[in-house]
């Protein structure tokens, strides 16, 4: 009737094997892109690179500048319309108080945040392209916007939330009205907080291709106006590595490595605020 | 912001009338629209991939919390989470001059010798396929689910643990004892935020999955996604039929999406209410 | 060495660079009751939680010299601690009943550990537990229910009863009523006087009184160390250390 203790114990230890074998292939895909993303894309850097645009099917040579410069243009346009929304919904939030139009405007931010991308480049799309009958970098702008809204919303809000009631107090105390209480003392001293929030918002941004798939489209020179398709980085990795040439498939890589790089400094940068609070 | 939700409604509304999501083609030229491939795809690619990841999902997170020295489990865990922040287009890239020339090239040939009398492997190995979207998506969702997963285990109070220790339970015995059934609803809430997140999956799957609407018992065989079609001909729409058959698509991501991710943060929330009344 | 059924020797339980435990050495007689008092954050816990091993899930904690159970240390080279366990088992200060599981469940948990479990057995051994900690009338109509339905003296003495189905020889007591009400208390020191026929019980509390009414011997600690230790008559009204007097009159504690 007594089941053996050994049985139990190799029960056990076979258990234990299988769930470290299930944590290692958990991360040897992880080691595998890093890999190939590092040795396929340092062999594809140089400078022309980052200073020239596609070279047309068949030359070889050219780079991704145009790709970075319309992700840096759109990306810094999102910030322009998606910062000040943010920030100020989650003032709102976290300042006055719970009432209908703070539960529409978590209810929305939530609806928004688990949305696919793909979904906001649609109505991206509706919204901008359709009016301005073409495609643009400011409907890519807003695209991103939409996506950056809900996660700088989050993170400032909790940020707000975590200022101690003392320092509003205060400030109220000295007969400063409760909006530039929120501005000038909650917000500044919660700021390194909301830096973080911002820094990784811009960070996610920086890698989603759906969203501007139909709104900026994408170009194969340098974008000349707002209103006319732009190129962005993971557009031209996406549409690189599903081409049949080599060399673009190289450049694809070499954008991988510079879009990496640059997300994983965005995030050591906000680690890095994150953590200087006192 | 609210407004989002209405504005996509407005497109649906323009599609009047395609009740016809049980039609197989999809013919943009001669206007004919039947998504069953697309929502075939993503139903299949989405389901399989999270059958695969959670077992995987759970085990990784049980090792971390439970098994492995505290010193690696705070190098490991963040590890897991950058897994999470590679962008999807990334991933499709690897996926695409990667995993899929690998697959072509080595498992698919094996699994057509060893199981080609399955239904599900037969046909000629392409690499780009269901297959590789499966592989692809598991990878990319295996992250979410072992992160939640980890919270979740690490909320289990120590009380419930020693009382099993106490009991003369070993290490494996406790985690099934103790630990797993506290946690069960929280894990089960993990696992559909990954599906949710399988399902809207669109360009790692669009670069790796073939793209041709066909709806096939093999996993050898390419497939399309609610996602991909959208991607690949949204762009350049032939039609305004065209174009609301596209939105339908979209709305119906949208709903499955919301739906998916209203349920998992339900599950989830009802572990932090705490399994199980209080003591007098 | 004597009929004692547990005997510490030179103990010592170091966390980090704490000293917790300071060369203890104790005898428990079988079938006894031994209550260890004193203040708080003195070792007594960690004493009691030394004796079924339950500091080997503690990184730092480290442990020497020597626990005699019968005749063998429980902490010699080869011994297994899920072996220990299953003869030692533990109450602790908050009642843990597993949520997930119905009172039945909860009884067997442990006995389902180590046997493969047969119905009728199973049946069995829930209702000598349950009827052991008195619990048996109260919840016979309802087995298969959720064991947080209970109330908090009732969840602990379904945890005892979860502690014997197992069949220990030692029963480890961490100041098992501090977290009840008064009568729920008075229950579960009237089921420790007759568990005492079966098992022996090594009893923590903070709880003087409690000590008095309910143990045979007495150990008193204090940061760490052994002040006195003896018949629980004797401790309580000629204690041969001052410090001993001190802490029974309330001069500190």
């Amino acid at each position: 009737m007594m089941r053996s203790v050994a049985l139990r114990k190799a029960h056990n230890h076979l258990m234990t094997a299988l769930m470290f074998a299930a944590t290692a292939a958990v991360l040897i895909p992880l080691g595998l892109i890093f890999i190939h993303i590092m040795k396929m894309g340092f062999s594809s850097l140089s400078f022309d690179f980052f200073t020239q645009i596609p070279k047309p099917t068949g030359e070889s040579g050219g780079g991704m500048a145009n790709g970075m410069m319309g992700s840096f243009i759109m990306i810094g346009m999102a910030s322009l319309i998606g910062l000040p929304v943010g920030i100020f919904g989650a003032i709102y939030l976290a300042e006055y108080g719970e009432g209908r139009t703070s539960t529409a405007i978590r209810f929305s931010a939530d609806v928004l945040s688990g949305t696919p991308s793909i979904i906001t480049g649609m109505v991206a799309y509706t919204l901008i392209v359709v009016p301005m009958k073409g495609f643009s970098a400011l409907a890519g702008s807003v695209a991103l916007a939409m996506i950056m809204i809900p996660i700088v919303l989050r993170t400032t809000e909790e940020q707000l939330k975590m200022v101690p009631g003392s320092l509003r107090e205060a400030s109220l105390a000295l007969g400063v009205p409760l909006w530039r209480t929120s501005l000038k003392v909650t917000l500044r001293s919660a700021l390194s907080g909301v830096m973080t929030g911002i820094l990784l918002a811009i960070a996610r941004v920086a890698g989603e291709t759906a969203p501007l798939l139909f709104t900026a489209l994408g170009n194969q020179f340098w974008g000349k106006s707002l209103s006319q398709p732009m190129a962005a980085i993971p557009l031209q990795i996406f549409n690189f590595a599903i081409a049949p040439y080599e060399d673009w498939h190289r450049l694809a890589w070499a954008g991988a490595l510079v879009l990496v790089t640059v997300m994983f400094s965005l995030s050591l940068t906000a680690r890095y605020f994150g953590r200087s609070r006192h | 912001m609210l407004a989002e939700m209405t504005k996509e409604s407005l497109p649906a509304i323009r599609k009047f009338g395609w009740r016809f999501v049980t039609d197989s083609e999809w013919d943009a030229v001669q206007g004919i629209f039947g998504a069953l491939p697309y929502l075939y795809g993503s139903v299949v690619s989405s389901v399989l991939a999270l059958l695969l990841a959670t077992p995987l999902s759970i085990g990784a997170a049980l090792f971390i919390t439970e098994i492995c020295p505290k010193r690696w489990g705070s190098i490991i865990a963040p590890l897991v989470e950058l897994l999470a922040a590679i962008p999807s287009v990334i991933y499709g890239l690897w996926g695409v001059l990667v995993m899929a020339p690998w697959l072509q090239s080595t498992v698919e040939p094996f699994l057509i010798d060893h199981f080609g009398f399955l239904p599900f492997f037969q046909g000629a190995p392409y690499g780009v396929s269901m297959l590789a979207a499966v592989f692809i998506l598991m990878i990319m969702v295996v992250p979410i689910i072992t992160s939640i997963t980890r919270e979740v285990l690490l909320a289990v109070p120590l009380s419930q643990k020693e009382a099993a220790i106490a009991l003369g339970a070993t290490r494996w015995e406790t985690i099934k004892v103790a630990i797993l059934p506290y946690g069960k609803s929280g894990i089960l809430g993990a696992a559909i935020l990954g599906l949710g997140r399988a399902v809207g999956e669109t360009m790692a799957v669009t670069m790796v999955i073939g793209n041709a609407p066909k709806i096939s018992a093999s996993l050898l065989s390419p497939a399309y996604t609610m996602p991909s079609v959208i991607a690949n001909e949204f762009a350049e729409t032939t039609s305004k039929l065209h174009a609301s058959a596209l939105m339908e698509i979209g709305l119906i991501l949208l709903v499955v999406t919301l739906v998916i991710n209203a349920l998992a943060r339900l599950l989830i929330w009802s572990v932090s209410q705490s399994a199980g009344g209080g003591v007098s | 060495m004597n009929n004692s059924k547990v005997h510490l020797e030179g103990l010592n339980i170091h966390f980090g660079k704490t000293h917790a435990v300071k060369d203890i050495s104790i005898n428990f007689p079988e079938n006894s009751v031994t209550a260890i008092i004193g203040p708080s954050g003195c070792g007594k816990s960690t004493l009691l939680r030394s004796i079924n091993r339950m500091h080997d899930l503690v990184p730092s904690a480290r442990v020497t010299g020597r626990i005699m159970l019968d005749n063998g240390d429980i902490y010699a080279k080869g011994v297994d601690p899920v072996s220990i366990r299953r003869r030692v088992g533990m109450v602790f200060q908050k009642p843990n009943p597993f949520p997930a599981m119905t009172i039945y469940d909860n009884v067997v948990a442990g006995y389902k550990l180590n046997s493969r479990m047969v119905r009728s057995e199973a049946d069995e051994i829930v209702e000598t537990s349950l009827k052991r900690v008195a619990l048996w009338d109260e919840v016979k109509d309802r087995l298969k229910t959720n064991a947080m339905n209970l109330s908090g003296g009732q969840q602990q003495r379904l945890c005892i009863a979860r502690t014997i189905a197992v069949k220990p020889e030692v029963i480890l007591m961490d100041e098992p009523a501090s977290a009840l009400d008064p009568l729920s208390t008075l229950k579960i020191e009237e089921l420790i006087e007759e568990l005492k026929e079966r098992y022996t019980i090594i009893i923590v509390t903070h709880n003087m009184q409690q000590a008095a009414r309910v143990s045979d011997y007495t150990a008193f600690l204090y940061i760490g160390e052994l002040i006195e230790c003896g018949e629980t008559k004797k401790i309580f009204t000629t204690p041969e250390q001052k410090q001993t007097e001190d802490y029974i009159t309330g001069r500190f504690g």
